[in-house]
Formats: C-alpha cells, structure tokens, sequence
C-alpha cells in the first residue's frame, strides 16, 4: 500500500521508558506507526499499554527515548504541546465527557477555543460528526443522560471535531455492556474505513482481526510482538503471547 | 454506564452534615428548654448582682427620628462600616485565595512554596498579632488608613482558608476532566476557565459561604485600631453609658442575624450541590 511506502513515520517511540517512582513500566518501547496504520495493543493488566499510548500526548512523560509526532519531539521542552495534541484525538475508557455541558457544547468546546472556529462553523462540524457516530438526536442532552455507548460515541464525536491525524483509543469498550460494545465498534469500523491512523488498546480481537494492520502484544512493559493479524493469531513466536491468547479466545 | 457520573456524586455525598434546620422536633425541643435554661440563668444572675436593665436606651443607637427626620444612630453607622469592610474583603478574600489554589496547583516549584507558605504563616499566627503588624509595619509602608488595613489584613488572613476551600474544590474535579480538556489541546487558561472551573465553583461556594460568615465575625477584631465599626461603636457606647449587658446583647444579636442568614443561604447552596 502507498502509506506502508512512507519514509517518514507519523509516530515513532524509539527506545521509550517510564518509571513510576522506583518500577519500570515501560522498557525501551520501540514502535513505528504510518499515517492510515490500525494498531491494535493488547496484553495482560499492568503490562503498561495505557501508559505508552499516553505517552503519545504526553499525558505521560517518559524519561528515556524518543517520543515523535509529525516529525516534533515530544519532551520537557516541548512549548507547543498543546498544537501538538489538538492533533491527536483521546478515547478514554470512562469516556470523561465534560458533564456540565450537551453532547454539542463538549464537540464544540474544541473547535471553537483551539481552532478559533466561529460557533456557528463548530456547531455545522458538531452535528456532522454526532451524525457520524449515529446520535445527531442526542445533541442538546447533557452526558448524563445518555446510556454509556452513546456516551462514548459522543466522546470519539468530540475528538473528531478537532480533525485529529490520530486517534487514541484506551479501551474504549471496557466499560460497556456486549450490546453498547456493538454500537461503539461498529463506529470504530467505519472510522477505520475513512481512513483514519489508529492505535487501539482493546481485548476484542475480532476488531483487531478486521481492522488492524498490526496487532501488538505488550508484557512488563515490553512489545513483545507486533504483527499483521494473519500472523499474529495463527502462529505468534513468543509463548507468553500464545499463554494470553489462548486465554483471551476462550472466553 | 452510569460510572463517572454515579462516582461524582459520591463526591458530594461525603460533605454532607448535620445543621440544626435538618434536626428532628426532639432536638428543637432540647434546644429550646437549653436556652430556655441560659436565659433564665442570664437574667436572675444579672437581677442578682443588682443590674439595672434600661433597653428602652438601646433604640436610641440605633435609629432616632429627630424633628420627622430620620437619623441613623452610632450602632447603624457601625453597622455599615461593618458591612463595608467585610464587603471589600470578600471581594479581595477571594482574589487572594483563587490565586493562592492556583499557585498551589502549578507546576512551578516556588509557586507552589510561595502559597504553601502563605498558608502556613497565616494558620500560624493569631489574626489580632496579624492586624498589628499590618497595623504598624505595613500600613505606614504602603500608605494605607485603618479602613483599608483593616480590610487587607482580613483578606490576607481569610485568604488562605478560601485558597484551600478553592483547591479542594479544583482538586474534586475527576482527573479524566483534566486530561479530555488536555487531550483537546485546551490551554492552561481555557481548561480552567470551560472545563474545570465550572465543575469546580459549585463545590467551593458552601464553604466559601463559611467563609464569608467568619469574614463578618472577624472584622469586630479590627476594633482594635479604631475602625469606627460595629464592634467600636458599641464599645464607645458602653463608655459613656454603661449599658454594657444591652448593647453587647444587642451587637451580638445583629451579627447573629447576618451570619445565620448566610448559614441558610449556605445549607441551601450546598442542598443545590447535591441534587
Ligand atoms: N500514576 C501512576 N503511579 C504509579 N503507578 C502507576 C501509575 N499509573 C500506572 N501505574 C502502574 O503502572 C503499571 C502499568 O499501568 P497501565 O495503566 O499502563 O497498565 P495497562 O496495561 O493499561 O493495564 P490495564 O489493562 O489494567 O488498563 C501498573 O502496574 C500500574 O499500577
Ligand atoms: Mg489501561
């Protein structure tokens, strides 16, 4: 495909570590990621999945290697961090929609206060994107009032507004109940279809199977291996990778 | 599906308590017969050692009607200036105290000990050493008359309790606020101002009301470098009159009136919160 052909990746963690006070959540991270790429992370609890992609925006620091973004390293001298993350969209697993305000006032927050859009022009984007994840009727409720799937549509809604390059997905559906996850994948799919980069920390491996270009298997803080799908689920070369799938599959 | 939401109200749930508005008719009832009690107590002892009650004086401080006219008597001036003072100093109180939350919670070092510090020296020290030293030290040094030491040093002394009222207020926004609004590329300033703040003043204005209430108790203090307030007047008064029993009665009872008034507005603000 032309994006695997790029020279320059749009993300790149090059020898990434963390610690958080004296324990090592990330080891030396490695990993390259294309405009257009699927990356799917998965791996066991505390293996530091949320941790690396937060290091992406830097809602984490990391102490050791190199975080890049378009090209911008990521690091304490970093003045622009801000132009750096309206460029890269979050998904939070408990969604964190603003509760004081509608659906639309939390799309249109965004645009108007970091894109200096006039509040007619959030408004038409706001209402695109709402028709996109599927609630344009839920506009005017306050989050609160919805049930979570709408709730998290309504969040990838509001990262969307801002035109992201990226989008941060940490498990977006863990939170959920089977019938919302439908909802939320099913918006996730089609995001995939645009055309959209993605990483994406999630356990449901029938998206990562259609969807991912690569399914990366974090452990103690290590990608222990990154593969298209194919390879990932038919033979993985590391045991512990096999040990987590078997037991993930099986539920 | 209800997480976030559900949790936020666990959040307020916590600041409830007990005011004596809420209590059962028992409690009124053992209140009542209590002071009851007091005030029969107050009275046979003030009968006992041979005091002379003379209320029908007090009015007179209050207000006079001369020739038709209305005159507002020493107590009512005082009064006023009472009001006067607290009403500068909350303004100030609470410019004094967000910016001591907000140095609190920057990334800067020195901010950070600059405000705890603060804290610190004000909880430290009694308010009345506190008006003597903007009193003598800096009032002289920055120019400035009673009224307005007497409304700076108030500020800075209530300052710091509304500067931690505020930062438990901004620290009870749930973090994921903080790193959505991040996430958007929101800055510093908008974060606060759209996201967290929005959240956070409903929580803060019950115990910035609190607040509010020891303003208007503390101020009495500044008496002690003869500001002609509420508390001064009626120690003049008693000078030339000897009515201390009436006026000091009658002092008390007109702060009474202010501060529970504000306790309402506090109880029902804090019921709002929680709904
Ligand atoms: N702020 C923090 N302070 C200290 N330790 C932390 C902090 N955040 C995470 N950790 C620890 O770092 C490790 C990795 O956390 P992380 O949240 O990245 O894991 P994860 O792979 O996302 O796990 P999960 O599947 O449970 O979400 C865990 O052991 C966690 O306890
Ligand atoms: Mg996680």
């Amino acid at each position: 495909m032309e994006r695997m052909t790029r020279a320059e990746p749009l993300i790149e963690l090059d020898g990434v570590s963390k610690w958080f006070g004296a324990f090592q959540v990330l080891r030396g991270v490695n990993l390259r990621v294309a405009e257009g790429e699927r990356i799917v992370i998965c791996g066991p609890s505390g293996s530091g999945k949320s941790t690396l992609i937060r290091c992406i925006n830097r809602l984490e620091e990391h102490q050791e290697g190199r975080v890049v973004f378009a090209g911008r390293e990521l690091g304490a001298d970093t003045t622009d961090l801000a132009q750096v993350r309206r460029e890269i969209g979050m998904v939070f697993q408990e969604f964190n929609l603003f509760p004081h305000l509608t659906v639309l006032e939390n799309c249109m927050l965004g645009p108007t206060r970091v894109l200096g859009m006039t509040p007619a022009d959030a408004r038409g984007r706001a209402m695109e994107f709402l028709d996109r994840v599927r609630i344009p009727e839920q506009a005017g409720k306050h989050p609160g009032q919805l049930s979570g799937g709408q709730q998290q549509r309504a969040a990838i809604a509001r990262s969307l507004c801002m035109r992201p390059r990226v989008m941060l997905f940490d498990e977006p559906t863990s939170a959920l109940d089977p019938v919302m996850i439908k909802e939320v994948l099913d918006v996730m799919n089609d995001l995939a279809q645009s055309g959209m980069t993605m990483i994406v920390v999630t356990h449901e491996m029938g998206f990562a199977r259609t969807v991912a270009d690569r399914v990366a298997y974090m452990d103690e803080g290590s990608i222990i291996e990154c593969l298209p799908p194919d390879r990932f689920f038919a033979n993985p070369a590391d045991d512990r990778t096999k040990r987590f799938l078997s037991q993930i599959l099986s539920h | 599906m209800d997480g976030p939401v559900a949790r936020s109200h666990e959040a307020s749930e916590v600041r409830r308590n007990v005011r004596w508005w809420n209590a059962g008719w028992f409690d009124v009832l053992q209140f009542t017969v209590f002071v009851a009690a007091l005030l029969g107590l107050l009275v046979s002892g003030a009968v006992g050692m041979g005091y002379n009650w003379q209320w029908y004086r007090v009015p007179e401080y209050l207000v006079q009607i001369v020739e038709g006219e209305l005159l507002w008597g020493p107590l009512a001036r005082g009064l006023l200036v009472t009001l006067e003072l607290t009403g500068w100093s909350v303004l100030i109180t609470l410019a004094i105290g967000l910016a001591a939350a907000l140095l609190r919670l920057s990334d800067s070092w020195s901010g950070r000990i600059l405000a705890k510090a603060y804290l610190e020296a004000v909880r430290g020290t009694p308010l009345l050493i506190q008006i003597y030293l903007f009193y003598f030290v800096l009032g002289p040094i920055l120019g400035l008359d009673r009224f307005w030491v007497g409304v700076v040093a108030l500020s800075v002394f209530e300052g710091a309790f509304a500067g931690e009222a505020i930062r438990a207020g901004i620290l009870s926004v749930r973090r994921g606020q903080w790193e959505a609004g991040a996430s958007l590329g929101l800055t510093r300033f908008d974060l606060y101002r759209s996201v967290i703040l929005p959240q956070a003043v409903p929580l803060m204005l019950p115990p910035l009301t609190g607040i509010v209430i020891s303003l208007i108790r503390n101020s009495a203090i500044v008496s002690v470098i003869a500001v002609f307030d509420l508390t001064t007047e009626a120690r003049n008064i008693i000078a030339e009159t000897f009515l201390s029993f009436e006026i000091w009665i009658t002092v008390a009872a007109i702060y009474l009136t202010f501060t529970v008034a504000l306790s309402v507005v506090a109880n029902r603000l804090e019921q709002h919160v929680r709904a």
